[in-house]
């Protein structure tokens, strides 16, 4: 039988740099397909290729046995493709129909015939087993699982037999990931084939049928997921065995370094008492919407404090970022794009925009001083860039997650609060960041380390606490922690918290 | 290797608006060489008085535009920097008028001083209501936390009615109430032929040299480029935002003084306080041809000096070849979309 989707012998390049090298990739129908691979490997590129966004130097496609030669977006649509980006488009002012039906309505002469359409919307809702969501309702005030699947039923209005969803579950919580699990279950058992990308391998063990993992542009290893070995396609991804996913740096705690008491901010958190030691990496668990991150702005002032305090040798009356940073204190947003890194200025200014003081006299800048520090800097933490002067946008996901790292460290602070520091990066990068994390402990800084990958904060924390509503619930050694325990705790459910 | 080339690039993007210049340049300069023999003229457009009236013409934009190219790259946008220029000619004005009147014992016993008093008081007084307009347009916008073009539409505005409050029905006249050294700050033609173009373009020069070097060595040009870049990564490396966009707005007000006392000059000693309603555009213009992104986090002095004398250029030659007014609007405007479309360009090609 022909694949559902077929591609084969696929190369790419861009300038020095070969994408893609001779890339086969089979999906069949009614499968669901994993497209595992470290940033860079050429996940993008490859899915590129597919939508027509970009066209491939070799190689050819096809789709249910007949030729596919996709010459822009549409040609991708009419072939029964279609893409689920990690950024969803959709238009946040026009209700879920419209959304559903942009671009393909149901026209006589350029008026649209409603009566036709909203059976249609209300039919493919059902398909996705989710009756509940409102054809009036605007886009803008769904959560962010919900607009995904206005999105996936926009693809089965296009007829869609191909469906790819690009990371879909990085800006998801708990439930929603469950649900859109059901969703893509399925479109599996309506025949349709999904290539599922993801950095998750847990997701993918629990979701897909098959893999394909990518490395360097290349096809690292294809096959049936029943039977491979998570450190098998870990071993694919980064072309090596990796000895510890989860490198530790022995390290000790010390004296207690900040104090908060009764912290509490606008809407979260609420009434936060915390202890963090010099030399502990304590773990922040909870899902979305917990206030972990607002816990972390408002202390550091980014946030404003509506009640309790802070204290870091002394209480901050009204902590700033300025005095924050002063104190000691320095934060990595969990939003690299927006908040993390200025995309457009340079490594040098990015790395050192919080500390400018060592190369400043009388108000002037020493560049080349700055320069050497930064490439310092930059050799230390195997930053892939040209030069120090090469802007931010430029560089991979996984390196930029680097620069605000080094951020961090070229501020020298003693309390490092890293949001999601490893969120949309590489095994292999991964790995580095657990290190770097323990180094910077066994140098006997204090780390508040806030992530959603409970594996990770069990591996790399001392101690982990969780947040549920704003609220502290209740704080452990890591070692007393199971992930079953800690995800109890952190939905509230009873079993744990007793 | 790789780091040299994409330096290399990068310079020669940077010099992307001299470039235009140039080219503008050299295209009058054709026709215009063109129609003159036709008529059986000499040409004048390659000419040193043409060079230094442009050049002086450039100036006045010029310097205001120093101080909206700071605030472009911060990410903002002065919408008022046209009538706060003639409302600080307005004020300049009113205090020379007043200030002679008032003076007229003093210049009897020591017209030296007196006369050096004056100036002091008209362009200290100028140049501070420049610098106040923009720490309230700074303020407004940071208090407020308005979008900086709804708070300069709206100061655009009152600029205008101040200047309207202090000058009555009629613009404020200082003639010959101005020593020599002021009013001869816009004369395309310099007295000592030394000095070869007007001292309002060696003052642009020079503060444009103290702008581009702040820019790139001070921290402080470091916190502009952060802000307009990206605002909450300021926010989040401890830099004081507030603090920075008053200061940039209150110096972008400073550059519009010294641009408000040029206007005054150029009306031959008047305030007229409805002079400058467009001239932002202008400003706004040289700036955007100069290669500063609305966006914010791009812009660059040289670029905007080069702006600034395209739109000069373009006036000039218009004139010289007969062309009428109109057209050089339209000519600007084109250029404008020209400018930007190209930066786009550089833009999708670096990216690539």
């Amino acid at each position: 039988m022909a694949p559902l989707l077929g591609m084969s012998g696929i190369g790419k390049r861009f300038g020095a740099t070969q994408a893609l090298d001779d890339v086969s990739f089979e999906l069949q129908a009614g499968r669901v397909m994993a497209l595992i691979g470290e940033n860079g490997a050429g996940k993008s590129t490859l899915m590129k290729v597919l939508s027509g966004a970009c066209p491939a130097d070799t190689g050819s496609m096809n789709v249910a046995g007949t030729p596919y030669r996709p010459i822009g977006p549409s040609s991708a649509r009419d072939a029964g493709i279609a893409m689920i980006y990690q950024e969803l488009n959709l238009a946040p002012d026009l209700s879920v129909e419209d959304n559903i039906m942009l671009g393909q309505e149901d026209q006589r002469w350029g008026l649209l015939s409603r009566g036709q359409q909203r059976p249609r919307v209300r039919q493919v809702l059902d398909r996705l087993g989710h009756p509940e969501l409102r054809p009036d309702t605007p886009v803008g005030q769904l959560s962010v699982g919900a607009q995904q699947l206005v999105e996936i039923a926009r693809a089965l209005i296009g007829q869609a037999r191909v469906i790819v969803f690009d990371e879909p579950t990085s800006s998801l919580a708990g439930q929603d990931v469950l649900r859109l699990f059901e969703v893509i279950r399925r479109l599996r058992e309506d025949g349709i084939g999904v290539v599922y990308i993801s950095h998750f391998l847990e997701e993918v063990r629990e979701l897909c049928d098959d893999y394909t993992v990518l490395r360097d542009g290349q096809v690292a290893g294809t096959g049936v997921l029943e039977g491979t070995t998570e450190p098998e396609i870990v071993s694919m991804m980064v072309g090596r065995k990796v000895e510890e996913l989860f490198p530790t740096v022995p390290h000790t705690a010390g004296d207690p370094v900040l104090h908060l008491e009764g912290l509490t901010g606008r809407a979260t958190p609420r009434d936060i008492d915390l202890v963090l030691h010099r030399g502990e990496i304590l773990g922040i668990a909870g899902l979305v919407g917990a206030g972990r991150t607002e816990m972390l702005r408002c202390l550091f002032g980014l946030d404003p404090v509506v009640s309790g305090t802070v204290r870091v040798g002394g209480i901050i009356r009204r902590p700033l970022p300025e005095t924050m940073i002063q104190s000691g204190l320095a934060l990595v947003s969990e939003d690299r794009k927006d908040e993390g890194l200025a995309q457009d200025r340079s490594l040098s200014d990015n790395i050192t925009y919080s500390h400018l003081s060592p190369y400043t006299r009388f108000g002037l800048l020493n560049l080349g001083r700055r320069r050497h520090a930064v490439a310092e800097c930059m050799q230390e933490l195997a930053i892939k860039a040209n030069s120090p002067e090469q802007s931010v946008a430029e560089l991979s996901g996984g390196n930029q997650q680097k620069v605000a790292l080094a951020r961090v460290l070229h501020q020298d602070a003693d309390v490092l609060l890293l949001d999601e520091p490893t969120r949309g990066i590489d095994v292999g990068t991964k790995a580095e960041v657990y290190r770097l994390v323990g180094e910077q402990a066994a140098a006997g800084k204090a780390v508040l380390f806030v992530s959603s990958y409970t594996p990770e904060l069990l591996a790399v924390c001392d101690r982990v606490a969780v947040l549920a509503r704003g609220q502290l619930q209740e704080i452990r050694e890591a070692s007393e922690w199971t992930e079953e325990t800690l995800i109890n705790c952190a939905i509230g459910s009873d079993g744990a918290a007793a | 290797m790789n780091t040299d080339r994409s330096r290399l690039s990068n310079l020669a993007w940077s010099l992307g608006p001299l470039l235009g210049l140039v080219v503008v340049s050299l295209i009058f300069g054709a026709i215009e060489h063109q129609v003159a023999t036709d008529d059986g003229r000499e040409p004048q457009f390659f000419t040193s008085q043409s060079v230094q009236v442009v050049l002086n013409h450039a100036s006045l934009i010029g310097v205001a535009a120093l101080g909206m190219t700071l605030i472009i790259i911060a990410g903002g946008i002065d919408l008022s920097a046209g009538t706060a220029i003639a409302l600080t000619a307005t004020v300049i004005a009113w205090i020379y008028r007043e200030g002679f009147d008032g003076m007229a014992d003093w210049r009897d016993t020591s017209p030296m001083l007196a006369t050096l008093s004056l100036s002091a008081l008209a362009v200290g007084g100028g140049v501070l209501t420049g610098c106040l307009c923009g720490f309230i347009n700074g303020g407004l916008i940071s208090l407020l936390r308005l979008v900086p073009f709804i708070v300069t539409l709206g100061t655009m505005t009152a600029f205008q009615g101040i200047g309207r409050t202090i000058s009555g029905e009629t613009p404020v006249r200082a003639y010959g109430k101005v020593p020599d050294a002021i009013a001869s700050l816009q004369k395309p033609y310099p007295d000592p032929e030394w000095m070869l173009v007007s001292p309002g373009v060696w003052i642009m020069l020079i503060l444009a040299a103290i702008v581009a070097l702040a820019l790139r060595y001070t921290v402080f040009g470091r916190h502009v480029f952060a802000i307009g870049s990206n605002e909450s990564t300021a926010r989040l490396c401890g830099i004081n935002v507030v603090r920075t966009r008053i200061l940039v707005y209150t110096l972008a007000g400073l550059f519009v003084g010294v641009a408000g006392l040029y206007q005054f000059t150029v009306l031959g000693g008047e305030g007229d306080p409805v002079s400058g309603l467009g001239l932002e555009l202008k400003v706004i213009a040289a700036v955007v041809i100069g290669g500063g992104s609305l966006n914010g986090g791009r812009g660059s002095i040289l670029g905007t000096l080069s702006g600034a004398c395209i739109i000069t250029v373009i006036q000039h030659g218009c004139v010289l070849i007969g062309v009428p007014d109109h057209y050089q609007d339209i000519l600007i405007g084109l250029i404008i979309i020209a400018a930007v479309t190209i930066d786009q360009l550089r833009i999708r090609l670096q990216a690539n």
